[in-house]
């Protein structure tokens, strides 16, 4: 099979399905900000770091101290505009903007962030599927500090008071803006997975949900199937994690199916997704909606990358995951694609090319990396690797003795022949077996007579024997087939 | 004494900083209370930085071309463990935890610091009558302004307070009060001077500069402060040569443009009679003058009355009585916001930060903001065909002589028209100064502004220069 004609049903991952319903469409639109990876703020020279004492990493600037001014960060824009070549976006000459609002963790009461002249456009993700959702924008703003209530049990309307964190304030986030062409919970969650595993692959970002590096906004519609017109939307916060993702994009789309089958119209609101109770609640409608008085940032000057710049990073890009995924089938081209998906994801592609490529067989190697390395590889070199899968096909090792194997080789490295020596697993010789085999009948004649009057379940019961007299160094399938020759 | 015979004097041991700020000191001792120029007077670190200085000499190094010179800042800029109020109660206890670049050249250049000076609420006003702690009187006539917002700053050095002091201009804040307090004040370019540490009020249009009884002290500290500043993004990337050195160059054979719009209607004769006095003394010294028309200068005030307040309206947001300053309690945060900024900050930058937000809001962006900005390019586009034909401008700096105490404050449109002359210059971002030159029928003092394009700084005061030596 080629890597161009991907069989896209395989790659189907179950647990989520679109709600019950075959009269509506759920139609959904992201938008996902992205912490970017930099050593320092956006505007700043505080620690761009997770955690830390509250309020430790700051200066005047992110403190938005009277007097203090941004200045940008240069690995910011580059990082920013890796994301938009990784997203095939068109760069362009952009221009920083405040947007006002008044809020107790953003430091000036405005956010510096780009609006009607971002940095990356029009740009488009490849769903493992091959269906192509197109990108609006991708573009720079920095991130707010954090508000802890204290009293009340955290919440805002009981709370006795509140402590604002800005260790965050000032750090460098992209937000990337899908368009509304996503049709499902299980293509959202591929889109998110696919948009963090390429964040991830140009180093723009650690991609972690969890501690909130990577934060992502839903808005969802519903429309009658077969319709092209743009239901009202809502726009749901607080998913933290794919699985709460998929949830509240179907809670949310089943609300608004009801809704409408009821005669009542969907208003538009910003909605707030709650884990434990499996819904999302109203937070505001849209007459509610600040009014953000953008207008051009006045302290910084509007930005200007060369086109020497951008081909530079152009350049210096790493294979992406789409194209890993293709390079990784065709070179190991009778395996499960899930397998394949799965590999990238782990970042395990370059191993298992190596070492299909140093002769190792694809298969064996995709179910080593697949079931047996979860954990990463370690020390595991992909020579060691292909080697690893030579001895199993020459009979030299049991499955059981490779994993074994393997486990020595990722944590301390080496060749496999050396450390299947020091585990004492040398292959055994015919004669060797026989004699164990021998032994055994004679050791268990009740066991044998029934194996002989032909209960095969006693297979199990003479291999297991085999393994703990020779403390797993027997070839199961050897001795299987020595018990049937000896039965007669 | 001048700055500058202060300073060769310290690093030549003719005399000591410490006797030179004592002087000083006594002049503040004997008539701040009526002038209220400062919001504060730091007379014990004055004197320990003056023995500082002395030290230095006595040990054989050099201080720096302004050892030993007083400086008054204004109190819009952060001095790290010097109380920084912009004359507002919102700021009232705030104590910068860091300097202004400015702050940082002039002291390693040898500057002493007397203190911080009275100024309008952030910087909203031309007469310092909006100051929280009471308005600054002009020295020259204590019953009348000494014009703003930096008007602390301008009656200091016209008081004697201090032989150099820091101001900054937005609209003319700098240029007017110099003209009113007969002394020179200088916007430069915009660019040229860090504005790190210098409380924002209108970002793209404030800029910070010298008061000086002389020319050549002017240009002395303008060499001292300007420069690339890494902290500030807008700050001009390559350094300048010195003003100082070509002072005395003379004006022989420049091109002196009278601006017409910034000359004529709504100028007071006897301030028009003295831009007269000027525009001969120029041609006396060989520069050749005509008049010169940028048409949509007179549109600079709606211009400048809209986008002021607009980047205004975001830049005081910050003042929510969260982090540093003024709180006023409150049952929840957005109460608490109100309550603070409602009790913090005085009448006319509410006004302002009302109408900036206004002309900032959805619908009415184009209309105001947007138009405001194009207005904007109108006037750098009109200034930039003159400079073709002139290498200088002249106009008025103030269209009046000082005005009396309480005579403008209650009409706001009065106020701002007395910044008419000045205004243009900060949308251009060009460079423009004043120069005192003589007084009107009152008596009082009457300045000349001298304007000069992007980076035009060693030629304006050129002609400062030949204005100062022909009184």
């Amino acid at each position: 099979m080629s890597a161009d004609s991907l069989d896209s049903s395989r790659l189907d991952i179950p647990g989520l399905g679109a709600p019950a319903d075959t009269e509506w469409e759920t139609v959904v639109g992201l938008e996902v900000h992205a912490e970017l990876a930099t050593e320092t703020k956006l505007f700043s020279a505080s620690p761009n770091r997770f955690g830390g004492e509250p309020n430790t990493h700051i200066d005047p600037v992110s403190l938005g101290l009277p007097g203090s001014l941004p200045v940008l960060n240069e690995k910011a824009v580059e990082l920013a505009i890796r994301v938009g070549l990784a997203l095939n976006c068109r760069i362009q000459p952009s221009v920083f903007a405040r947007k006002n609002y008044f809020y107790p963790d953003m430091p000036k009461d405005f956010q510096i962030s780009q609006y009607d002249e971002p940095i990356n456009v029009e740009g488009w993700l490849e769903l493992p599927t091959g269906k192509r959702i197109a990108i609006e924008r991708a573009h720079l703003e920095e991130d707010t500090g954090k508000t802890v209530h204290i009293g009340g049990g955290g919440r805002i309307h009981e709370a006795g008071y509140s402590l604002v964190d800005y260790n965050r304030a000032g750090v460098p986030l992209i937000e990337i803006v899908g368009r509304p062409e996503l049709r499902s919970a299980e293509e959202a969650r591929q889109y998110v997975a696919e948009l963090r595993a390429i964040l991830v692959a140009v180093g723009a970002s650690d991609g972690k949900m969890e501690e909130g590096s990577l934060r992502v906004d839903c808005n969802v519609s519903v429309r009658p199937m077969g319709s092209d017109r743009l239901g009202t939307r809502c726009e749901i916060k607080n998913v933290n994690s794919l699985r709460s993702m998929g949830r509240a994009i179907e809670y949310e789309a089943r609300r608004q199916i009801d809704q409408l089958t009821s005669g009542q119209p969907v208003e538009q609101q910003t909605r707030h997704w709650n884990e434990d109770d499996g819904r999302t609640h109203a937070l505001r409608s849209k007459e509610e909606d600040y009014d953000y008085r953008y207008f051009p940032e006045p302290d910084l000057l509007p930005l200007n990358p060369s086109e020497e710049w951008v081909e530079q990073i152009r350049q210096g890009l790493p294979p992406l995951p789409r194209d890993r995924r293709f390079r990784l089938a065709e070179a190991a081209s009778a395996v499960d694609l899930d397998h394949i998906a799965l590999a990238v994801e782990r970042s395990m592609d370059d191993l298992a090319l190596a070492a299909v490529a140093g002769g190792g067989a694809p298969d064996r190697v995709m179910t080593h990396i697949v079931h047996n390395l979860a954990e990463g590889s370690g020390e595991l070199a992909p020579e060691a690797l292909a080697g690893l899968v030579h001895m199993e096909e020459a009979g030299e090792l049991t499955a059981t003795q490779a994993k074994k194997v393997l486990a020595v080789l990722v944590e301390s490295g080496g060749t496999p022949q050396k450390a299947a020596q020091e585990l004492g697993f040398e292959a055994m010789d015919t004669g060797e077996i026989e004699a164990l085999v021998d032994r055994l009948i004679a050791d268990n004649p009740d066991e044998w007579s029934r194996f002989c009057d032909g209960d095969n379940k006693l297979t199990g019961f003479f291999v297991g024997q085999a393994m703990k007299a020779t403390q797993g160094r027997a070839d199961g399938k050897a001795v299987t087939q020595l018990l049937n020759s000896r039965r007669g | 004494m001048t700055a500058v015979e202060i300073a060769s004097g310290v690093r030549s041991g003719r005399h000591s900083a410490r006797s030179v700020v004592d002087e000083y000191l006594s002049a503040i001792e004997a008539d701040e209370p009526e002038v209220h120029a400062f919001n504060l007077v730091v007379a014990e670190q004055a004197r320990a930085r003056a023995d500082e200085i002395d030290a230095a000499v006595a040990a054989g190094q050099d201080p720096g071309p302004l050892a030993g010179v007083p400086v008054a800042l204004k109190d819009n800029l952060c001095t790290r463990g010097m109380a920084t109020t912009c004359s507002s109660r919102i700021l009232e206890g705030w104590v910068p935890p860091y300097d202004a670049t400015v702050v940082e050249q002039l002291h390693n250049a040898g500057a002493v610091f007397v203190g911080k000076t009275n100024m309008d609420e952030f910087a909203m006003g031309s007469s310092t009558e909006n100051s929280a702690f009471g308005p600054t009187r002009n020295p020259c006539d204590p019953s009348r302004v000494p014009g703003g917002s930096s008007g602390g700053s301008a009656a200091a050095v016209a008081a004697g307070f201090a032989p150099v002091a820091l101001g900054s201009d937005t609209g003319g804040s700098i240029r007017q009060p110099a003209a009113l307090c007969g002394v020179v004040g200088v916007k430069p370019t915009y660019g040229l001077v860090s504005r790190y540490g210098l409380v924002a009020f209108a970002s793209s249009l404030d800029q910070i500069g010298p008061f000086t009884a002389t020319v050549a002290d002017s240009a002395a500290v303008l060499d001292v402060i300007s420069g690339p500043d890494g902290r500030d993004s807008t700050s001009i990337g390559e350094p300048q040569p010195p003003v100082s050195d070509t002072l005395a160059d003379g004006v022989d054979g420049l091109r002196v443009g009278v601006l017409v719009e910034l000359s004529g209607d709504g100028i007071a004769p006897d301030v028009a009679a003295r831009l007269q006095a000027a525009v001969g003394a120029l041609e006396s010294a060989g520069a050749r003058v005509s008049d010169a028309s940028v048409p949509a200068a007179v549109y600079g005030l709606s211009a400048y009355y809209l986008i002021a307040p607009a980047e205004a309206s975001s830049n005081l947001a910050r003042y929510d009585g969260v982090r540093y300053g003024l709180r006023v309690d409150a049952p929840s945060t957005p109460d608490m916001n109100t309550a603070t900024r409602s009790a913090g900050f005085g009448d006319e930058v509410k006004r302002r930060i009302m109408i900036g937000t206004y002309a900032l809001s959805a619908g009415y962006y184009d209309a105001y903001y947007g138009k405001a900005q194009r207005v904007r390019t109108l006037i750098i586009n009109d200034f930039a065909s003159v400079w073709g034909q002139f290498d200088l401008l002249v106009s008025p700096t103030s269209p009046t002589t000082a005005f009396s105490l309480g005579e403008r404050t209650a009409d706001p449109m009065a106020m701002y028209m007395s910044d008419v002359c000045t205004v243009p210059v900060n949308l251009t971002g060009q460079a423009a100064m004043s120069v005192p030159y003589g007084v009107g029928d009152d008596g009082l003092p009457v300045g000349v502004q001298i304007l000069a394009p992007a980076l035009g700084e060693p030629i304006m005061f050129r002609a400062a220069a030949v204005l100062e030596a022909s009184l």
